[in-house]
C-alpha cells in the first residue's frame, strides 16, 4: 500500500524512530530525575542514563564518551565550537577560514566573529560543491586558529575530503571544526581515522527527537577547549551549562546505537532508491543533478529542471510529496539557494532546483510514484513555461535583455 | 505556505494557456520579468482592429502558483474588453480576487505590467505612441 503523503525532506529533519520514542518514555515519568542531583535514586538514575547515551552517542563516532557535550542542537554545536575556540584561543590568533557553502548556523556565526574583530576566509568552493584543498593550504596564515568545513552539505549531499582537510590543519597547527549534522548516520564518521577536532551532530537528522545534539571535543592529541558560551552551574566538563535533556539524551542514544548497527544496511537500500529515482528524472530532457555525484551522501539528490520554477513546480504535488526546492519565491529576498549560486549555477538554474532527501522509512512504491508525479508536473508546467517554447525554438536566453525587476 | 483555493484552481486549471501570432498586427505580446528573478511572463492580446475589443488573450509563464495564477486570471479578465477598459486592471484588484499574501504581491504586479506591455506592443504595431506608466512600486 502507497503512503501518503510521501516525506522526502530528510535532510530537514526526521520522523523519531519508535524504538527511539519507546527507551525515551520512562524519562518523563518514573525516571524524570534530575542527572545533577546527586543524592537520591531520581539523580542516579537519570545520571545512569546519561552515562549510558553519552557511550553509545560516543561510540558511533569512535569518540570517548568524555569527549561528548551534550547540546540543545547543532546551531548551538556550530556557534559554541566557533565562538568558543575564537575566544579560548585568542592569545595565537583571530583567522578562521570556511566554506561559502556551509550552513547559515557557521555562515552568521562567522559574520559574528568578524565584528568581535576576527577574520575569516570563506573559501569558494568548485562547481561540483567540493572545496580546493590547495587554496586551503594557501590560506592558512600564522593567526590561523580553526578549519570550519562541513562534513556533507545539507543542500546537495556533497561529501567534502575530510581526512585530507584535516591533515592540512594538523600539518599547520590549526583546529578542525566540522559540522556533521548531515553525515553522522549516513556515513561512517569516525574522529580518529577522520582526524577530526570539534564536531556537531544532532539527533533529529537520524531518528532521534528535536531539541539534543551534541559537540565532539578532542581530548587528546590535541586536547581542545572552547570557552562556554552558557554559563551556569558548570555541566558538561564546564563548557555547556544547563541542565542535562534527559529524555533527549536517551532518546539520542538509542538512535545512535541504532544507527550504528543498521547504517550500512539502510544506506545501501536508500542509495538504491536515490539511484532509481535520480536516473529516472534525469530521463526527462534538460534535467542536471547539482554537485558532485560520486562523494555525495547517500540519501540525497539534488536536480534542476531548467526552465520550470521550483516552487511552481512543487505546488503540482505539495500535498502528496514533501520536499524543499532551492527557489526562494516564498522569502522576501527572492534570492534563490546561496549554496546552488556558490556552484557558479545560473540564478534560474537555482530557481529550477528541487531536494530529494530520503530517509530509513522511505519505500520504493513512494519513490516510484514521486517519479511519475513530478515527471507529470513538470512536463506540464513546461507547456506553460514561455522560457521552454523559446528554448525549443532555438532561441538563446541570454540574448533577450530581460526587465530588471 | 498555503495557497488560497482560487489560487490553486487557477494552477490546476489554468485559463488561455497558449500562443498566438506575435508577427500579426492585431496581436500585442508583453514579455516580463526575469528568469534570475523566477519569474517571466508572456501575455498576448488579440484586438479586433474594428471595435478595439481584446477578442483573445493568451498566456505563458515560468514561476510560482501565484505568478501562473496571476497570469491566468488577468487573461480571463482581459477577454471581451476594450484596450483602454484593460488598462484601468489594477495589481490589487489581482491580489484580492486571489487572496494573495504580501511577499506575492510581485505577482500581480508583474501581471499588470505584462498587460501594459502587451498594449504597447499592439500600439507600436499599429502606429500608436506607447503609453508612459508610472514606475510599479513593487521591483
Amino acid at each position: 500500500m502507497l503512503k501518503l503523503p510521501v516525506y522526502l525532506d530528510n535532510n530537514a529533519t526526521t520522523p523519531c524512530d519508535p524504538r527511539v520514542v519507546e527507551a525515551m518514555v520512562p524519562y518523563f515519568y518514573e525516571n524524570f530525575g534530575n542527572a545533577a542531583s546527586r543524592n537520591h535514586p531520581f539523580g542516579w538514575a537519570a545520571e545512569e542514563a546519561v552515562d549510558y547515551a553519552r557511550e553509545q552517542v560516543a561510540q558511533l563516532i569512535g569518540a570517548d564518551p568524555k569527549e561528548i557535550i551534550f547540546t540543545s542542537g547543532a546551531t548551538e554545536g556550530d556557534n559554541l565550537a566557533i565562538k568558543g575556540v575564537f575566544e579560548m584561543y585568542a592569545s595565537k590568533g583571530n583567522h578562521i577560514i570556511t566554506a561559502t557553502t556551509e550552513h547559515k548556523a557557521v555562515l552568521d556565526t562567522c559574520k559574528h566573529i568578524e565584528k568581535l574583530g576576527g577574520e575569516v576566509t570563506y573559501l569558494q568552493v568548485k562547481a561540483d560543491g567540493l572545496i580546493d584543498l590547495a587554496e586551503l593550504e594557501a590560506a592558512i596564515k600564522p593567526t590561523t586558529i580553526l578549519v570550519s568545513i562541513m562534513y556533507g552539505n545539507n543542500e546537495i549531499g556533497v561529501v567534502q575530503p575530510v581526512r585530507e582537510i584535516s591533515a592540512i590543519a594538523k600539518k599547520h597547527g590549526v583546529l578542525f571544526f566540522t559540522d556533521g549534522v548531515q553525515a553522522v548516520c549516513k556515513i561512517p564518521v569516525d574522529v580518529q581515522k577522520d582526524g577530526i577536532d570539534i564536531m556537531a551532530f544532532t539527533a533529529h537528522k537520524m531518528y532521534g527527537p528535536k531539541g539534543i545534539g551534541a559537540l565532539y571535543v578532542r581530548r587528546k592529541n590535541p586536547r581542545v577547549k572552547v570557552t562556554a558560551q552558557m554559563d551556569g552551574g558548570g555541566h558538561e566538563r564546564g563548557m555547556r551549562s544547563g541542565t542535562l535533556n534527559v529524555p533527549g539524551i536517551v532518546g539520542f542514544g538509542k538512535a545512535a546505537e541504532l544507527a550504528r548497527l543498521e547504517m550500512e544496511q539502510d544506506s545501501k537500500r536508500l542509495s538504491g532508491l536515490r539511484d532509481k529515482l535520480e536516473s529516472e528524472l534525469l530521463k526527462i530532457e534538460e534535467s542536471y543533478v547539482n554537485g558532485n555525484r560520486e562523494h555525495r551522501l547517500p540519501h540525497v539528490t539534488n536536480i534542476s529542471f531548467k526552465h520550470v520554477e521550483g516552487e511552481g513546480l512543487m505546488m503540482g504535488f505539495n500535498k502528496s510529496i514533501a520536499l524543499s526546492s532551492g527557489s526562494a519565491c516564498t522569502s522576501a529576498s527572492l534570492e534563490p539557494s546561496y549554496v546552488l549560486k556558490a556552484l557558479g549555477l545560473g540564478d534560474d538554474l537555482a530557481h529550477s532546483s528541487l531536494r530529494f532527501g530520503l530517509g530509513r522509512f522511505t519505500t520504493e512504491e513512494q519513490i516510484d510514484y514521486t517519479i511519475e508525479q513530478v515527471r507529470n508536473t513538470v512536463l506540464k508546467l513546461r507547456e506553460m513555461s514561455p522560457l521552454w517554447e523559446m528554448y525549443k525554438e532555438g532561441i538563446d536566453l541570454n540574448s533577450i535583455e530581460w526587465a530588471a525587476h | 505556505m498555503a495557497y488560497s483555493d482560487k489560487v490553486i484552481d487557477h494552477y490546476s486549471n489554468p485559463k488561455n494557456v497558449g500562443t498566438l501570432d506575435k508577427a500579426s498586427k492585431s496581436v500585442g505580446t508583453g514579455l516580463v520579468g526575469a528568469p534570475e528573478c523566477g519569474d517571466v511572463m508572456r501575455l498576448q492580446i488579440e484586438v479586433d482592429d474594428q471595435t478595439g475589443v481584446i477578442r483573445d488573450a493568451k498566456f505563458k509563464t515560468f514561476g510560482c502558483g501565484s505568478a501562473i495564477a496571476s497570469s491566468s486570471l488577468a487573461t480571463e479578465w482581459l477577454k471581451g474588453k476594450t484596450v483602454d477598459q484593460a488598462l484601468t486592471i489594477d495589481n490589487m484588484t489581482i491580489v484580492e480576487e486571489l487572496n494573495l499574501p504580501p511577499v506575492k504581491i510581485h505577482c500581480s504586479v508583474l501581471a499588470e505590467d505584462a498587460i501594459k506591455a502587451a498594449i504597447n506592443d499592439y500600439r507600436a504595431k499599429n502606429g500608436f505612441e506607447a503609453i508612459k506608466f508610472e514606475e510599479s512600486i513593487v521591483h
